[in-house]
């Protein structure tokens, strides 16, 4: 019995289809906990399904390599993923071209704060300046924000993680300090998620609304614009750089 | 569906490809992104395979974001190192630049309507 159930876990723990099949199923549970919670925040569906991978990985000794070599064919799809925010900028462009000027200066105000508040509050409590540069590009999507990464010194795996934490924090928090804040404007309130918390914020921010969603969509992409000029730039006037 | 998707990692190659030859510094599916929006433009009508396959991918965009957030599984050591600089300034930095970009915005758009008029 034992040697057939060795024999099947050592098929399927080197084909790809078992923690992609895994992944997706972890994913439906957190949505599932997430409705039955009646939609609290707190039960957020990423933060749930990756604390249960790591745990099912680190139960069966599995190494990230052969997580990821199953689990790469959804991490591909954040780039048609990202192209595919084009359609709700287009249904929502007479609302955006109104909003322009605010949006522009917002995008500015908040896509340095991001950058400034990582480096400095890290720097105080004592990151190691690999962590400061890692922690830089944190609230611009995945994809853009490793390569920032990348190219400042930083760990784009660890930026990854980094990143996918701001997601987590954006969604949990954003719409309740938004709500204390007194923003009644839902373009507002989606951008400002978008610019803090990148596509993990935009899928809280399409719970709010379509139009949350519009302007949180467009965030992700003009401050994926923005860091990529930004970050290095701060990082070398900060001498930061290794 | 299929044709949609088509288009979005076409979309996607035309922007990557675009990145290489130019050295824009900017990531080839945003600039995809800017590219398939400026062809709605043009067009000036969204084909409705293309409106549902991007609502369907857009409305799971979380879980796209699962794979690489395991990989936290890789920084245990560091994690335990440096988790009260790292918590920090990830909870207080995403939360101000919330706070700062709805305050800004907010205040320029009351800017405008206030030039429009009152209120």
């Amino acid at each position: 019995m034992d040697r057939i159930f060795g024999g099947i876990w050592v098929y399927l723990a080197s084909s790809p289809l078992l923690w992609l099949t895994v992944t997706l199923g972890v994913y439906l549970a957190g949505q599932w906990l997430f409705q039955r919670s009646g939609g609290r925040a707190l039960f957020n569906p990423v933060a749930l399904a990756i604390t249960l991978l790591v745990l099912l990985l680190l139960l069966t000794g599995t190494s990230y390599s052969t997580y990821f070599s199953g689990a790469q064919f959804i991490h591909f799809l954040l780039g048609p993923a990202t192209v595919a925010l084009a359609i709700p900028l287009y249904i929502h462009w007479e609302r955006v071209r109104r909003l322009l000027l605010p949006i522009v200066v917002g995008l500015v105000s908040g896509s340095l704060t991001a950058i400034l508040s990582a480096i400095g509050i890290a720097w105080l409590l004592g990151g190691s300046p690999r962590t400061l540069l890692s922690l830089a590009p944190k609230s611009v999507t995945t994809p853009v924000a490793m390569g920032i990464a990348e190219k400042i010194g930083g760990l784009p795996s660890l930026t990854a993680v980094m990143v996918i934490l701001t997601g987590v924090v954006g969604a949990v928090a954003a719409p309740a300090l938004l709500e204390w804040l007194r923003i009644r404007d839902d373009a507002v309130k989606g951008f400002a998620i978008g610019v803090a918390a990148h596509g993990i914020g935009t899928a809280r921010a399409f719970q709010i609304s379509t139009l949350a969603g519009a302007f949180s969509g467009l965030a992700i992409g003009l401050n994926a614009l923005l860091t990529t000029l930004l970050a290095p730039l701060i990082v070398r006037l900060l001498h930061l750089a290794p | 569906m299929i044709g949609a998707l088509a288009v979005l990692l076409a979309f996607q190659l035309i922007g990557e490809v675009l990145v290489q030859l130019t050295g824009i510094p900017a990531p080839g599916p945003v600039i995809g992104m800017v590219l398939l929006f400026l062809a709605l433009l043009w067009r000036e009508e969204l084909p409705d395979a293309l409106r549902t396959t991007a609502q369907t991918l857009l409305s799971h965009l979380s879980l796209l974001f699962i794979p690489a957030g395991v990989g936290v599984i890789q920084y245990g050591a560091l994690l335990r190192e440096e988790w009260l600089a790292l918590a920090v300034a990830l909870v207080v930095s995403t939360l101000i630049t919330v706070a700062i970009t709805a305050l800004v915005m907010r205040a320029f758009v009351r800017h405008r309507d206030g030039n429009r008029q009152d209120g």
